[in-house]
């Protein structure tokens, strides 16, 4: 949903983001909504700015929140206060499972179909009875049962050669829900013991208010505060919304967290409407445009998975499981034919597959902490940092150094001197002597780069907006943008490979790359890249959008959801018509994928026969007069398709979408209360203890995520649970006057004055506990390292009752490094990698630790310190070999 | 009749009527011939703040070649013309001296920077891409046909612009090289 649409609610619930803190302009429309009379909600360990303006703060434990939301889904179900006309309607709460399901109710905190030797599920039994839906096109790993749609194929996971579950392949998700073969039986009663609906009644049937308490200490009471504000917020007349940040995203539960809050905002029947939704505020000017237009190794432009070795041994392989699906994702031939004619032009036909074969294939995960543990090993050469300081913004600073140490080259491109272009000058291993600078190999280069100022091109805010940004100075000295620096490399590569016969050079060579450049630095066109982003059609003008797109060669479109941005031959990014010339909406100023559309699924705005649900969240509605649909915002849904349009038996793609189907993404139209396909940890959310944490999940059996990731080695030990050793909850966090990993901050001297030092936030009650004096130092040590920083007892943090025990809070905001004008220790040493199986983010949202007055151990000191806390709590050794190797143990 | 001593504006505010000294007390003759730099910039250029994702327009004000203000811009309907304390340093940002310009340079085992050419820097960047592609090139594994190097790895930062991105992952991809990541992932 849009940042302004936030106006619009009658109650904000923030959760996981402290927003007036890290994305402190666009909570001025939660301040708008608070002055129209809407409550604000601010769940969260500590008690922040964000706090301070909300009508209620609910502390809550680090890593608990499944099981609040899951309270709320329980406390909604129980009583009976859903949007029971939408819900019906609009969602999958109908749809009849398979009589093999089984739930966490029925094996102890499992699902059926996990195997415990691999610790994956396979999702076969999760999925709709009679619809043998296929595995998702993103369950590249899955095999195929043959065309989506086609009812009796074979049996997803059941293959021999089916290792894993779908490493890598959730994401697709990002502009939609998982392909599902046609649509599924349907209770309309909701009464079916195994329709959707019941079955999530009972999976939360013991997610109580008492419970809620044990496992994250809020007081019945205030549970109840927040469901009754919530619940008379919702319905025809009224919306909530949820914000999120990476409070949610960064647990080894982190999807789920966010499929916890879709499935009470679908039941609520806040989807879709003005002032309702989720809005994730992400943390960096074009983070959203880095996964649309993915520098991730599992995705193409436009969420279109990566081919893999096994099963996509051609275009038709690669585009079945989609074709002939409902749903937009059912022309995903379109897209890769239309994408594939973007990167190799001339060169890709349709006898050679479009140069299908030009795609490099995974073999499984390629990710971040498993490349550079894969680094550590000396079996990745090169390596190129772009404007990123992973050694300070990666979980686990050291176990970055070390696979930096190992490279043979490395490329860093940034505005400032970061600790990760001279970790072999100071970084914390030289002191320590676990690294020598002698005995480093690692060539590096450093890039000036331009800034944002410096140079043409688009960001994708939080909201899915593309903002165009226009040079206004040259950059100084050697400094260029990034887009120089890939044009000119890639011309640089082209030409010393000009001549090559090896078929190995040719997707390099055929490679459409003739940008025209300008000024003194011959810097490419950011406008002609855009424009191929776009698209073209068959006489190579700009396609109005993805609907032109073709599956013969005859279109060109390097990311299928941004088409049309360069619509009309016009940069849409750049439209900046005054907000005072134009409604609330603003259609005019930028340009949101897909097609302009504002709020995702608007159609769900309306009724089932396409009527407001109310005057007052009148949005998107359909006009008999016109026959078509109409509203302040584009339609999210095809407009003139009738409200009460039946699709054709055999239709595919967004013909079969029925016009009460507003979930266009979705194979079946609906809002998954219940996911049938494309999750690696089971279909409903289900609390399960942090991997670290210090106490017992009293819910499960199971403790944590049965299907997380680990990476083992000596360089990533973990804290065992409930360790007396490792006794407290640790969570990091942003402030506002400082940036991520501090190359943009630190660096700069107002907000190194504003906020010029590193430090810890404890309770009173804590210091009291471990003699922490206010002002003073502390010391935090984990099974990975030890910091210090300076100590802030304050009553923000509040010590939770837990389990009968109290349980205390740290919090550690995570900017610092030694570069820069402020210095301090880096709260990432302290955190270990894990990760969720779906995106392998790690959980950095929570940890635990141990703290002590006083600074840290220097030198080879320090090492033996740690090596104390991990002797005494049970971990193995975290002792390196040469050069800071040592081999990957265990991976999963 | 006016003395020196009018001239001192803690007299003036004790004795005229702006007693809380923020008006005509303590101005001067120079404040009065002061104007702001944004009133003088040759050029005032619209983007969008760098730094989080709600995506604030900013106005630059450049004069002379050179960036002498960055503001809000009231136009945008996301931000309103405001801007957080790190979307207001960002001409800090911009103009620091801090800022790196010149490549840098350490050999393998070096212990200091050097000076590099840029032009010598890409050559030779260029060099060992299709030295390492070709080290580390993998036609199959297991048997299938991955056609890759699992030799060259990237990560790059969400500040990137979506043009960037973009040749970044069409390059890469052309060369082979899957470990393409983003911190989009962390």
């Amino acid at each position: 949903m849009p940042q302004q649409d936030l106006a619009n609610s009658d109650c904000i619930v923030i959760q996981g983001s402290n927003m007036a803190e890290a994305h402190p302009v666009g909570f001025q429309w939660v301040m708008e909504a608070k002055a129209r009379g809407a409550t604000v909600i601010h769940v969260d360990p500590r008690f922040t700015r964000t706090s301070a303006l909300a009508d209620v703060h609910v502390p809550l434990r680090a890593g608990s929140d499944i099981a609040l939301l899951g309270g709320l889904i329980n406390h909604v179900l129980s009583h009976g206060l859903e949007f029971r006309e939408y819900v019906t309607a609009y969602t999958n709460a109908a749809a009849i499972l398979r009589e093999d399901f089984r739930d966490t109710e029925d094996l102890d905190g499992l699902f059926s179909g996990y195997d415990p030797g691999k610790g994956q599920y396979d999702e076969t039994t999760w999925q709709y009875e009679g619809t043998s839906v296929t595995a998702a096109a993103g369950q590249r790993q899955a095999p195929k049962p043959g065309a989506s749609g086609s009812a009796g194929g074979g049996q997803p996971g059941s293959a021999p050669d089916a290792e894993e579950h779908s490493e890598g392949s959730s994401e697709q998700a990002g502009s939609g829900g998982m392909p599902v073969g046609g649509k599924p039986q349907r209770d309309e009663t909701l009464q079916h013991p195994r329709c959707v609906f019941q079955v999530l009644k009972r999976h939360y049937a013991r997610y109580t208010p008492e419970m809620v308490q044990e496992v994250c200490g809020i007081e019945p009471a205030v549970f109840l505060k927040v469901a009754d504000a919530l619940t008379s917020n919702s319905g025809r007349e009224r919306t909530s919304a949820f914000v999120y940040s990476v409070g949610w995203t960064q647990h080894t539960v982190g999807v789920q967290y966010i499929r916890a809050a879709s499935v009470l905002q679908a039941l609520l029947g806040n989807m879709g409407r003005p002032g309702g939704g989720i809005l994730a505020l992400r943390g960096h000017a074009s983070i959203q445009g880095s996964t649309d237009i993915p520098t991730l190794y599992n995705l193409l432009p436009g969420y279109i998975p990566m081919p893999h070795a096994r099963e996509d041994r051609d275009l038709d392989d690669f585009v079945a499981e989609a074709s002939g699906s409902v749903g937009y994702w059912g022309n995903m031939r379109k897209y890769a034919v239309s994408l594939l004619k973007a990167w190799w032009g001339e060169a890709a036909q349709p006898e050679n597959d479009f140069c299908f074969d030009h795609l490099p294939r995974l073999t499984g995960d390629h990710s971040n902490y498993t490349t550079i543990a894969e680094q550590i090993q000396g079996t990745v050469p090169g390596y190129f940092l772009v404007g990123e300081n992973p050694v300070v913004g990666n979980a686990n600073g050291k176990m970055s150094r070390l696979g930096l140490a190992n490279l043979e080259w490395l490329v860093v491109r940034d505005l400032q001197m970061i600790e990760s272009a001279t970790f072999w000058q100071n970084g914390p291993e030289i002191e320590t002597g676990e690294l020598v600078t002698e005995q480093i190999p690692t060539e590096v280069f450093f890039l000036p780069a331009a800034a944002h100022v410096e140079k043409d091109g688009s960001f994708t805010n939080t909201q899915r907006l593309l903002q165009w940004h226009s040079q206004a100075v040259e950059p100084p000295g050697d400094c260029r943008s990034d887009l120089w620096f890939y044009f000119h490399l890639g011309r640089t590569i082209r030409e010393k490979l000009a001549g090559s016969t090896d078929p190995r050079d040719r997707p390099v060579l055929e490679l459409t790359w003739d940008y025209p450049t300008h000024g003194p630095h011959d810097e490419p066109s950011a406008h002609a890249v855009l424009r191929e982003i776009s698209g073209t059609g068959p006489d190579g003008t700009a396609v109005s959008g993805y609907t032109e797109l073709a599956d013969d060669g005859s279109t060109s479109c390097g990311c299928w959801i941004y088409s049309g941005v360069f619509a009309d031959e016009v940069n849409q990014a750049n439209r900046k018509k005054p907000r005072t010339e134009q409604d609330l909406v603003a259609p005019e100023w930028g340009w949101a994928w897909p097609m302009n559309r504002r709020v995702l699924y608007n159609r769900a705005s309306a009724d089932p026969q396409g009527r407001p649900w109310s005057e007052r969240k009148k949005y998107v509605y359909w006009d008999e007069d016109t026959g078509k649909w109409t509203g302040p915002d584009v339609p999210d849904f095809q407009a003139t398709k009738r409200p009460d349009h039946v699709p054709d038996e055999g239709a595919t793609a967004e013909d079969a979408l029925s016009g009460t189907d507003p979930f266009i993404m979705q194979g079946d139209g609906k809002a998954w209360l219940f996911v049938p396909a494309g999750l690696a940890d089971g279909p409903m959310p289900t609390h399960y203890e942090p991997a670290e944490s210090p106490v017992p999940n009293p819910l499960y059996e199971r403790q944590a995520n049965p299907a997380r990731k680990e990476l083992r080695g000596a360089w990533n030990r973990a804290n065992p649970a409930m360790s007396e050793v490792f006794p407290f909850v640790v969570t990091t966090y942003r402030l506002t006057e400082h940036h991520t990993a501090g190359g943009m901050s630190r660096t700069l001297e107002y907000l190194a004055e504003l906020q010029p030092e590193f430090f810890c936030e404890v309770s009173p009650q804590l210091a009291a506990e471990r003699g922490l004096e206010h002002m003073g130092w502390a010391t935090l040590v984990s099974a990975r390292n030890a910091i210090e920083a300076r100590v802030l007892v304050t009553e923000r943090m509040r010590p939770l009752r837990i389990a009968g025990r109290e349980v205390h809070q740290i919090g550690i905001p995570y900017h610092w490094g030694q570069n820069g004008i402020t210095t301090g220790d880096s709260a990432n040493e302290l955190l270990g990698v894990v990760m969720d199986p779906n995106v392998h983010i790690q959980e950095s949202k929570v940890a635990t630790c141990d703290i002590r007055p006083g600074r840290r151990p220097r030198g080879p000191a320090l090492v033996e310190f740690v090596e104390e806390h991990r002797r005494r709590a049970g971990v193995a050794s975290g002792r390196l070999g040469p050069n800071g190797r040592a081999p990957i143990e265990e991976r999963s | 009749m006016k003395t020196w001593l009018d001239a001192w504006p803690v007299v003036r505010q004790l004795t005229g009527e702006d007693r809380s000294g923020r008006g005509d007390a303590v101005r001067s003759r120079r404040t009065d011939t002061l104007t702001p730099r944004t009133a003088t910039a040759d050029r005032v250029v619209q983007s969008v703040c760098p730094y989080c994702a709600v995506g604030c327009g900013q106005r630059v004000y450049v004069q002379d070649g050179e960036v002498t203000q960055i503001e809000g811009d009231p136009d945008s309907p996301i931000s309103r013309g405001r801007l957080c304390p790190k979307g207001a340093a960002s001409k800090n940002l911009v103009t620091n001296s801090t800022r790196e310009t010149r490549v840098r340079y350490r050999r393998p085992y070096g212990t200091e920077w050097e000076d590099l050419d840029l032009d010598t820097a890409m050559d030779m960047i260029a060099d060992r891409v299709i030295r390492t592609r070709r080290e580390t090139w993998q036609d199959e594994v297991d048997g299938k046909r991955v056609n890759r190097t699992m030799g060259i790895a990237s990560l790059g930062g969400a500040t990137l612009d979506n043009e960037e991105n973009y040749l970044m992952k069409k390059l890469y991809t052309a060369l082979g090289a899957v470990q393409v990541e983003n911190q989009a992932r962390i």
